[in-house]
């Protein structure tokens, strides 16, 4: 474990994402502890650009966009965590016990998962969004995260596949394991490097579908995030009005967020498939 | 050598297991049958492809069988459903398995493979005596407890690691041991060490084994019967030393005639 | 009969990335002489097919060849250019069948297109249908069925595929013929026929002396002249293979000898030995022998302070232990 994280650090592409995502994840956890206002409260003029008061300005309805935008993140990384946590379970598990049981189960499993995957899941997302009463940023995470597992559970699947061939798997059969047990004992330990990545990914993805449906205005009620700050530069027109300051920021947020993500995780696959390390 | 006791252990008959359906089914145990005695030691001799490892599956209940019946102890055991059952089962038939490198999972320590295998020990025991156990059997087989216990299996020769695979074996001490290729990944150097074990297994506890190579010197070696296979059926089986010297079926007469010998040379 | 090769001190080592050397080949010398098999035996790592590898000169990087000199005619091969080595040397003077050729055989050619590559390479004016026809009556020659030649590699069985691929490598004529495990992947059958193939080529001229590494010493009992017996980088003996078979006279060769399993008369009361111990580690070797720490007639203060020279104890016989000689710089 020690010499992973080692190797880890090595990796330059790990390191700019981490410290890049350290960044923003203390801009969005510390930030607010520090300075607690709330982002609703209107405090200024409307559309003002930012100034020595308010350092990103203020939206439409003139309230702080700088303290918007730090409640925004945070919200943003609570949906995306969420999602990316239901996606990898869900697809874990069905994938994990799939390629372990093999046969009629598999079968089943993978054809629910193909139904899954070629429905295009925004389409899903949409409809879900708008059926669900409630939309508070945990619920978003969920829809988000059970439209998001097919890809997970194939890739599981194929690894489960090939571990289950190793005799490792034989010896412990006839110890008297039971399948969950040999799952999660014996296969899932192999396969944790991947399903760390692939949550990873998750996650990134995670925010960027928020980011999306909020822009729709099919995100959470009551609650600032990136998507949502977005659509309401849209709503209220900032582009037009040329109020650059209401939407540039969490562009930036979200762009910076997802790349960090990505960067960690491309150094991941570097440690993890040493295939493509260069000697 | 000692005469091996006349009580049936295991019995195969008509096994099969098809692969596949329709037109790409492929038979890899085409009605087999034979048996093995208590204190016996047989060898599955085989070239690869010949259905000797899925038939050593089928025994160790890894892979359900097409048809045909497997009886152990006078018990029916072809088709067992519970939990309980299999467990019962594996407590009496081990395997040992040809690559020691793929056999143990590399996230965790030795200890946790060797008390893994209580398990399948039934009446409860304490931990002491579960340590007490492990110690001895590791110390049976010629390794250091207190150098390989905490050890992770990176860590650990081949050779070693199948020691420990007997020592697993020692803390079971099942009826019947299944031994698939158990030295052909091993260094020549190691070998003699592994296989003089495994014999021990049957003078000191009378314990059957079955063979599962393609190596006719080892067969020949350690077995006092053979069962030869060939494109998923036997095509011949008996005593090690009658068929050697008096091979009857075709296919075994070539095998013997092409393996390399040391006295009598090939003429090339 | 002269020397085609002649191999002087030759050391060649993998260098890892950490900067660490594994010793893989260390100190060696070793001929091959015109008209024989020489076999080359020990266990995996002992450095077989690395000094395969030196001799056939297919070394590349992380294997480097520190020092020694491999001579043929009077010249240093070694010292040679990419170029020359090339053009005159590989497949010409030397040709290998690596370990696992067979299986590296592009699975989308047919076997002819192979062959006409490889002859192509060397007789760049040659025509197609000229180099069919060579290798075809080369097929034909060793009683290989030329229908081998429109097949793809997945309709051949293993036993074909080893002939074909050694079969290729022979098409040049080549002086020394190194072939590295070749029946390793093979039944027993299909094991004899490659053998057979290879004694063949040897009869006919076609190569003038055989390589054969192998793990295996009974096999070399039926067709090796010379069998030399390696052990963590180094020849501990070489000799008449009837010396090494029925009277071996190094410590590790007798131990290797006693271990052999053949299904004949009196290899069920025999008690195999088992050597205590592993093989080296090759990044840092035991000082002197290598083979003390595992040796049951080791001497203290001998054979662990000194490395024994390769001494010949009787003609034709050379061993690498203090127990017959070599003490104190005597030979």
């Amino acid at each position: 474990m020690k010499d992973i994280i080692i190797l880890l650090f090595r990796s330059k592409r790990f390191i700019v994402g981490f410290v890049l995502f350290l960044g923003v994840l203390s801009f969005a956890l510390i930030g607010p502890v520090v300075n607690p206002k709330n982002p609703f409260q209107m405090v200024g003029g409307l559309f003002s650009p930012p100034s020595d008061k308010f350092i990103l300005g203020t939206d439409n309805l003139g309230r702080d966009v700088f303290t918007q935008l730090m409640y925004g993140t945070r919200t943003s990384l609570l949906i995306g965590c969420t999602a990316g946590v239901i996606a990898t379970s869900i697809g874990v598990t069905i994938g994990s016990i799939a390629g372990y049981k093999g046969g009629i189960v598999e079968e089943i499993l993978m054809g629910i998962t193909n139904v899954f995957i070629t429905i295009p899941s925004i389409v899903i997302l949409i409809l879900l969004s708008i059926a669900i009463k409630t939309r508070s940023a945990i619920v978003m995470g969920l829809v988000i995260g059970i439209t998001a597992w097919p890809w997970t559970a194939r890739a599981v699947r194929a690894q489960t596949s090939s571990l289950k061939t190793r005799e490792h798997i034989d010896i412990a059969r006839i110890t008297g394991f039971s399948s969950l047990e040999m799952i999660i004992w014996e296969i899932l330990p192999y396969m944790f490097s991947y399903i760390f990545m692939a949550f990873i990914l998750q996650f990134s993805g995670g925010i960027l579908n928020e980011a999306t449906l909020s822009m729709l205005g099919l995100g959470p009620f009551q609650t600032v995030s990136l998507g949502v700050m977005l659509h309401w530069a849209l709503l209220w027109e900032a582009v037009r009005t040329g109020a650059w300051w209401a939407f540039i920021p969490p562009v930036i947020c979200l762009s910076m967020t997802t790349f960090s993500l990505m960067s960690m995780n491309s150094g991941m696959d570097e440690v993890f498939n040493p295939r493509l390390r260069r000697s | 050598m000692e005469k091996a006791r006349d009580k049936e252990l295991l019995r195969v008959e008509n096994l099969t297991k098809i692969f596949g359906s329709g037109k790409s089914q492929v038979k890899a145990v085409d009605n087999v049958s034979f048996s093995i005695r208590e204190g016996e030691i047989v060898t599955l001799l085989g070239e690869s492809g010949s259905g000797k490892t899925t038939t050593a599956r089928l025994i160790l209940k890894l892979l359900p069988p097409t048809s045909g019946r497997i009886i152990f102890r006078d018990r029916d055991i072809t088709h067992l459903s519970s939990r309980k059952e299999l467990v019962n089962y594996w407590r009496e038939v081990q395997a040992i398995f040809q690559d020691p490198f793929s056999s143990f999972n590399i996230f965790y320590s030795i200890r946790r493979v060797l008390n893994n295998a209580f398990r399948l020990v039934s009446d409860p025991i304490s931990n002491e005596e579960k340590e007490r156990i492990i110690r001895e059997s590791l110390l049976n087989v010629g390794l250091n407890p207190d150098e390989v216990l905490n050890k992770r299996p990176y860590e650990l020769s081949g050779g070693q690691k199948q020691r420990i695979m007997l020592a697993r074996v020692l803390v079971i001490r099942p009826k019947l041991l299944i031994a698939d290729e158990p030295t052909s990944m091993i260094d020549a150097s190691s070998r003699a060490g592994i296989l003089n074990l495994l014999l021990d297994l049957r003078k000191t506890y009378g314990m059957s084994i079955m063979f599962i190579t393609h190596d006719i010197g080892l067969a020949y070696y350690t077995s006092d019967r053979l069962f030869i296979m060939n494109n998923g059926r036997i095509v011949e089986s008996g005593d090690a030393e009658e068929i050697i010297s008096n091979p009857k079926d075709p296919y075994t007469r070539k095998l013997l005639e092409d393996v390399p010998v040391i006295h009598r040379k090939w003429e090339l | 009969m002269g020397n085609l090769l002649t191999a002087v001190n030759l050391r060649a080592y993998y260098r890892t990335v950490q900067g660490e050397e594994i010793k893989a080949v260390d100190d060696v010398s070793i001929e091959v002489r015109e008209g024989e098999v020489l076999g080359i035996a020990g266990e995996s790592g002992c450095g077989k097919s690395t000094l395969a590898s030196v001799l056939a000169f297919t070394v590349i990087p992380p294997l480097y060849v520190v020092s020694g000199e491999v001579r043929a005619n009077g010249t240093n091969i070694l010292a040679l250019d990419r170029e020359t080595l090339r053009r005159e040397i590989k497949g010409k003077y030397i040709s290998i069948v690596p370990q696992g050729a067979m299986n590296s055989l592009n699975p989308t050619l047919r076997i002819r297109n192979f062959v006409v590559d490889v002859l192509k390479e060397h007789f760049p004016e040659i025509s197609k249908e000229e180099a069919l026809q060579r290798a075809r009556e080369r097929f034909e020659a060793l009683s290989l069925p030329p229908r081998i030649l429109d097949a793809y590699p997945h309709q051949l069985s293993g036993g074909m595929k080893q002939r074909t691929v050694t079969v290729i490598s022979t098409l040049l004529n080549p002086k020394v013929l190194i072939a590295d495990e070749p029946t390793s992947a093979l039944d027993v059958s299909s094991q004899k026929i490659v053998i057979k193939l290879l004694v063949e080529l040897l009869r006919r001229q076609i190569i003038k002396s055989v390589v054969f590494i192998t793990h295996e010493l009974p096999l070399l009992r039926h067709f090796a002249d010379r069998i030399a017996i390696m052990y963590a980088g180094k020849i501990v003996e070489v000799g008449p293979m009837e010396d090494i078979i029925f009277n071996p006279l190094h410590p590790y060769s007798k131990l290797l000898m006693s271990s052999v399993l053949v299904p004949e008369k009196g290899i069920k009361s025999k008690k195999i030995e088992a050597i205590p111990g592993v093989p080296p580690n090759l990044k840092n070797p035991p000082p002197g022998c290598r083979f003390h720490p595992r040796c049951p007639s080791y001497i203290e203060g001998v054979c662990n302070t000194a490395v024994p020279p390769l001494i010949e104890i009787k003609p034709n016989h050379k061993i690498s232990c203090f127990l017959y000689g070599g003490k104190d710089g005597e030979s």
